[in-house]
């Protein structure tokens, strides 16, 4: 980053200091970030140098369908300095539900964000994009975020979507979709677009991938699903207290039963840990308080796309589209398999009557015969 | 039945699916039952109960186990049999699974009257007869190849993800295509239900075949050989694609 705009900005470590916070805090914060981040030890003076000496990336984060859950996830997230510095608004140019400005020199403050760090800001994107009826169904200051999204991106030197209506569209974007809720990678084109998908991302993991930006000057190894591989390499079920006794094969039946006290495996009331990639079952929320299948509930796979209409939440088989909602794939097959052998059984009778017919007539022949030879 | 003296048809043995094919097919029927087996199980395993601590059981990873070593030895056959569709018989060559010309379209359409529908001509029964596959039977094949082919990608797909092994691994674009496990997943499960009412009627057709016809079709898979009339033979051996290849004959 060598603009010179950004260079005269001052550094976080700086911003750090001015909010009160000692060179300890300051180097926990590092190392903490580090560790989550999944650098080995040696890399923590990496980052604690890039807090020091690098500029802060101007921010420009925008909202648009959304329930701000994923900003609510980052500011809990488990060290203050998170919050403080990286999501103040030191940080942040532009956000509509944490700035101070408003109206109109709150567009102006985006505006010159765009305008004067052109090619250096990261666009954090929270929120899925409607493109029904031209986009009316969300509007902030007179345009559709269709527009404010094509011109953010313009000037972005990376894209962050952050959560799953970002990513995948969330519950908006679920059947039958009636404002075309679009993820944010299927509408720029030719910008990285890093996806932080969860229902919300896990603060930390949204910190960290902002200190990777921050520390390395680069976007992070993406899988190909373009999530950070870092913290979505590994399925929930890889990394649960809980696999033991799926393993085992012992399983809560219900949730109400001596299964469930025991703290079985959630997996017949519809754990998708199996199939759902996130950082749940090692980073856990709330500053590593708990996660979803600790509190005894299973996992609905809220990091995957489409997570509203993969079926349902509590049970493993899922509905079969086209047949109806209580439908799914195996009573589809259960019904072909009766229409199937009902057809065999129709197609044996029949056969069995030409047959007899064939084994009538070589009787026949076969006496018609002896009679000529006698004859 | 004007008669003068009882018809008697000469059979002819021709040996029709070579030691190969016929491994493949028994090897695969027996990874199919293990995979479908084991693949109900896992999708919604029984309620065992234990008053064993987990450590000491590993019930449902050897369920899972089963499932992942027939998957190996269903992939491998798989792709055997595609090699021995180049380098095998007549019988057991490609273009008997892939319609490519008008005469396996035909013949089809005449197996799905005679066979299926069982029409009759001037009131009598027709019969079909063919050597090897029929051509109708051929394309069902052709369609299981591909149904092999989805389970392979997805299940491998879902399976890159637990292994170090490059093999696998080379199918973790799969989730990828469909957005994730989720839906993979999903896809796998359905197609299963492909497998179970193809056996079904597979091993019906068999013995429908060999309960009409007489020809020993149902033993041939253990033997190789088929017995069919001479004049079938004769007539077959000009419309084969490669007539001179070497065939093993005895007669009977
Ligand atoms: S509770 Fe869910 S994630 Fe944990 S082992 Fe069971 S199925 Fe896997």
């Amino acid at each position: 980053m060598s603009n010179d705009v950004i260079t005269k900005q001052p550094t976080y470590y700086q911003e750090i200091i001015r909010k009160g916070y000692s060179r300890r805090d300051f180097v926990r914060f590092a190392g903490m970030m580090a560790a989550f981040i999944g650098l080995e030890n040696s890399a923590i003076g990496q980052v604690a140098k890039a807090l020091e000496t690098n500029p802060r990336i101007p921010i420009i984060w925008l909202h648009f369908q959304e329930c701000t859950c994923c900003s609510e996830s980052f500011i809990r997230s488990s060290h203050p300095i998170v919050a403080d510095i990286l999501l103040d608004k030191v940080s942040l140019d532009y956000t509509e539900t944490l700035m101070a400005a408003s109206g109109i020199q709150a567009e102006e403050a985006l505006k010159n964000t765009m305008s004067k760090y052109k090619g250096e800001y990261i666009l954090c994107v929270e929120g899925s994009v409607p493109t029904a009826a031209d986009g009316v169904y969300c509007m902030i200051g007179g345009k559709t975020s269709m527009q404010i999204l094509d011109e953010a991106a313009e000037g972005a030197k990376a894209i962050i979507a952050w959560g799953s209506c970002a990513c995948n569209g969330c519950v908006q974007a679920a059947k039958p979709n009636p404002t075309s809720a679009t993820p944010i990678h299927k509408l720029v084109k030719g910008k990285p677009v890093i996806k932080v998908p969860g229902c919300p991302p896990i603060g930390e993991v949204m910190a960290g991938v902002i200190v990777h930006l921050l520390t390395f000057g680069k976007i992070p190894e993406l899988d190909r699903l373009g999530r950070p591989k870092a913290f979505y390499s590994k399925r929930v079920h890889d990394t649960c207290y809980r696999r033991p006794f799926f393993d085992a094969g012992l399983f809560v039946e219900s949730f109400d039963d001596e299964n469930a006290q025991k703290g079985y495996c959630l997996y017949k009331v519809g754990c998708k840990g199996p199939s759902t990639y996130n950082a749940c079952g090692v980073t856990k929320w709330n500053g590593g308080t708990s996660f979803p299948i600790q509190s005894g509930h299973p996992c609905i796979g809220c990091s995957e796309e489409n997570f509203w209409d993969n079926g349902r939440f509590y049970e493993r088989g899922s509905a079969f589209a086209g047949f109806g909602i209580e439908s799914d794939a195996d009573t589809v097959g259960k019904v072909a398999l009766g229409v199937t052998a009902a057809a065999l059984a129709g197609h044996a009778i029949y056969t069995n009557i030409n047959k007899s017919r064939i084994i009538d007539r070589l009787t026949a022949e076969g006496k018609a015969s002896e009679k000529e030879m006698e004859g | 039945m004007s008669t003068k003296y009882l018809r008697v048809h000469r059979l002819r043995r021709i040996y029709v699916w070579e030691l190969p094919v016929r491994i493949y097919h028994w090897l695969n029927a027996a990874a199919i039952i293990a995979l479908i087996v084991t693949g109900f199980w896992i999708s919604d395993p029984p309620a065992l109960m234990s008053n064993q601590e987990a450590s000491n059981r590993f019930l449902f990873g050897w369920v899972r186990y089963i499932h992942f070593i027939s998957s190996y030895i269903f992939f491998f056959n798989f792709l055997f049999r595609i090699y021995w569709g180049f380098a095998g018989n007549k019988y057991a060559d490609w273009k008997q699974f892939i319609p490519t010309s008008k005469r396996f379209i035909r013949e089809m359409w005449t197996v799905f009257k005679i066979d299926i529908l069982m029409l009759k001509k001037n009131g009598e029964q027709q019969e079909h007869i063919s050597i090897g596959h029929n051509a109708m039977a051929g394309f069902i094949y052709f369609l299981t190849f591909i149904a092999f082919l989805v389970q392979c990608l997805t299940g491998f797909g879902l399976y890159a993800g637990m292994s170090g092994w490059w093999l696998p691994k080379l199918f973790s674009w799969v989730p990828a295509v469909f957005g994730g496990d989720i839906l993979t997943r999903q896809i796998h499960h359905w197609t299963m239900w492909f497998f179970i009412l193809f056996a079904i009627v597979h091993v019906y057709l068999v013995f429908y075949h060999d309960y009409v016809e007489g020809r020993g079709e149902i033993s041939s898979m253990g033997g190789g050989w088929k017995f069919i009339e001479e004049e079938v033979f004769e007539e077959n051996r000009h419309h084969t694609p490669n007539p001179e290849s070497s065939e093993v004959v005895g007669t009977a």
